[in-house]
């Protein structure tokens, strides 16, 4: 008790080696940090940004950005899980207050049982509040609802000069816009306002449509977006230039249903070797889930967690792909270069290394909240690539030239290489939010990409 | 014996206390925290209140100091009676070199984790043993069951805290009053993020549920958690003692 304030202070001398070995979901980089501070309460961060070097810290929270966005290799981490406190709740409204290392997950098992969602959720639920903010989220519901930050209303900030920074649409709204998607440069978010929203159940009323090009699944696209909240596409990579798919579309069941538990499923408990997730393997599973999927197509009533949350019935599905572990791909191309995306499959499937897994998404138009916001009008490809060294580096290399020509961009919290000049092409405007950088903030991924100390 | 219903937890915000106030919110009970901050304090009755306790009392008092004890009594007499349940969750790690060379550190150490915790369990146990209802649950250590070279200033005021413990069950068993001792593993908690990590530090969720459960069920009286530190004490206290002087951990 007595002990545990300057415990969790304490730091080893710089002189040592780096031996705190995070990963972020990739486990790609590998990285090691001097420190991690575990701050338990709100109050311990003050402390812990005032001793800290320039540059020195970065807020952690569940680690499910893909690259090193989340990590601050040589350095230290603030890891903010500890921080998961419900600071209040309006039932009349669905106003949420609560510190950042509130996860999704907890959200939706203390809230959804009341009646109310998410706004946005993103493909997993094990994200933290903070991060979700630090990343602006999107989800399914992105054509018609925007990014997660577009639901946060007010954040306590701690900045290191300034204190608790209060940020909302009247005070200080330019470190609220730097903040959402801010990557977790701007301080510590001590706590945040979250509009939720009413739901009659936890079910979801679901269609699957199979489709064979990409013109389709756009139809598909557009004739839905305005019947369907959520949409979304699963890929099938190892079809070529032809793309075919399972379009999933579906809204909140106005029928409340049974309650149910979500079920906690699998874990993997160690990483597989690499060799086992290879081409033919993720060729066969491809086309064996194209095949059941496209025999089950039609109407369903789902659970919610198996309709937003597939993977996370697998936990630590990340170490399927072994020790190297894998890197994501999300890209957004803009709608009139739309055969870009086609482009990127051709490459994909030329070079043989399949993807395991492709999404495919049509982001709305709405304007992101924050300064470096990654969703913007067009459509979105994510795809997932083992790490087998040099040649996955060159493949992907080769999509940035499809990307960047196509006036299209990278996301960060999926990113562990993008070029600087990708980054430049994707975040014209990046500059205009360094001033809102904590001094004391830094991140792989921001030194690696603007070239910061 | 009655359900749990109502609790006073002592020690709120100490690591191991937080996961098993949810668990307790979740089902319902009735809370009274006791800490030092109230600004935490604050927190956690939000926290707790939202997340399903119908009722969440705060009482600021430094666990430590013994002359606070009478009106922490009296504050759960007044304002939370018909209490059934204490958890005492406080507790204290110094760096045990502090200790080797500081009788004042060592003194501490003995006060929070022994002294005052006999001190306010004879308290609270005076009350049920009269009304003849509830249970005493403490947080010991299964660092008490055996004193170590590197922890044994910690390991002495837990196994101090575990023969009383295990003493006032056997006084109170006539009055139907349960006392269970909770010795925890190694737990990832603030009190241990500076220590070296010579085992599987277990999750403090996983330690509140066992803790849950062992409140709600009528056994056992002594709760190892996670389950598998009762088979690795049983062996470590069949080390001759010849042989465990010589080991350093």
């Amino acid at each position: 008790m007595s002990g545990q304030s300057a415990a969790s202070l304490r730091k080893k001398p710089a002189a040592a080696p780096p031996t705190e070995r995070i990963l972020s979901w990739g486990r790609y980089p590998k990285t090691a940090h001097h420190h991690v501070h575990k701050p338990a309460w709100n109050d311990q961060v003050p402390e812990i940004l005032r001793s800290a070097s320039p540059g020195a810290l970065l807020p952690y929270g569940l680690g499910r950005s893909y690259g090193d966005s989340c990590l601050n290799d040589g350095r230290e981490l603030i890891d903010c899980r500890r921080l998961n406190r419900i600071l209040g709740f309006d039932e009349s409204t669905g106003m949420l207050r609560c510190e950042s290392g509130v996860s999704l997950s907890d959200i939706l098992d203390v809230f959804l049982p009341k009646g109310w969602f998410l706004p946005v959720t993103p493909g997993t639920r094990f994200v933290t509040v903070g991060g979700a903010i630090a990343n602006d989220v999107h989800g399914k519901n992105h054509h018609c609802a925007g990014t997660f930050g577009a639901y946060v209303r007010q954040i306590g900030l701690h900045r290191s000069n300034d204190g608790l920074v209060i940020c909302n649409s009247r005070d200080n709204p330019d470190m609220l816009r730097a903040t959402i998607g801010g990557l977790g440069l701007t301080g510590v978010i001590a706590w945040a306002d979250i509009q939720l929203k009413r739901v009659a159940g936890p079910w979801i009323d679901s269609e699957s449509i199979p489709f064979e090009s990409l013109n389709t699944f756009l139809d598909l696209s557009r004739e839905s977006n305005d019947r369907f909240e959520y949409t979304v596409a699963w890929l099938d990579c190892f079809a070529g230039r032809k793309p075919r798919g399972i379009f999933f579309r579906g809204n909140h069941s106005a029928d409340p249903g049974k309650e149910f538990r979500a079920e906690r499923g699998l874990k993997l408990p160690f990483a597989l070797p690499g060799w086992v997730l290879n081409r033919y393997a993720v060729r066969a599973f491809n086309s064996a889930y194209y095949r059941i999927r496209s025999t089950r197509k039609g109407a369903a009533v789902d659970p919610y967690d198996s309709f937003f949350y597939p993977l996370d019935s697998i936990r630590q599905w990340n170490l399927l792909y072994g020790k190297q572990g894998f890197l994501q791909y999300q890209c957004v191309i803009p709608e009139t270069n739309v055969e870009a995306v086609e482009e990127l499959l051709d490459r994909v499937a030329r070079s043989g290394m399949g993807s395991f897994l492709g999404v495919l998404k049509q982001f709305g138009s709405a304007p992101s909240a924050g300064m470096l916001s990654f969703p913007r009008p067009g459509v979105t490809l994510a795809l997932d690539f083992a790490m087998r060294g040099e040649r996955t580096l060159r493949l992907m290399q080769s999509l940035d030239e499809v990307v960047q020509h196509s006036g299209g961009a990278l996301y960060p919290a999926k990113d562990a290489r993008m070029s600087p000049v990708l980054f430049e092409a994707s975040f014209p405007r990046w500059r205009g939010f360094v001033p809102y950088i904590d001094p004391k903030m830094s991140s792989s991924f921001w030194r690696r990409v603007t070239g910061a100390q | 014996m009655t359900a749990m219903r109502k609790i006073i937890i002592l020690g709120a915000t100490s690591g191991i206390a937080l996961g098993v106030q949810r668990l307790l919110a979740r089902l319902g009970c009735e809370l009274l925290l006791v800490a030092r901050s109230p600004e935490r304090l604050a927190d956690l009755q939000s926290d707790l209140s939202v997340r399903g306790a119908p009722q969440v009392l705060t009482y600021c008092a430094d666990m430590a100091s013994i002359q606070q004890h009478a009106a922490i009594f009296e504050f759960a007499q007044t304002t939370f009676s018909d209490f059934d349940t204490v958890l005492l969750a406080y507790g204290s790690m110094h760096d045990q070199k502090d200790s080797e060379t500081s009788v004042d550190t060592l003194l501490e150490e003995l006060q929070v984790n022994f002294v005052s915790a006999a001190a306010i369990l004879t308290l609270f146990a005076a009350d049920l043993e009269r009304r003849r209802t509830g249970c005493l649950a403490a947080i010991t250590s299964v660092a008490g069951d055996r004193g170590r070279r590197s922890n044994y200033v910690y390991g002495s005021s837990k196994g101090a805290l575990s023969l009383f413990l295990q003493g006032l069950r056997s006084r109170l068993h006539p009055a139907g009053v349960r006392v269970i001792t909770i010795k925890p593993g190694p737990v990832q908690t603030p009190m241990t993020d500076h220590l070296p990590n010579f085992a599987r530090f277990a999750e403090p969720e996983q330690v509140a549920r066992d803790i849950v459960s062992a409140l709600e069920r009528r056994s056992p009286d002594v709760l190892y958690t996670p389950k598998v530190w009762r088979y690795i004490m049983t062996a470590v206290q069949q080390i001759p003692e010849t042989i465990f002087k010589r080991l350093s951990f």
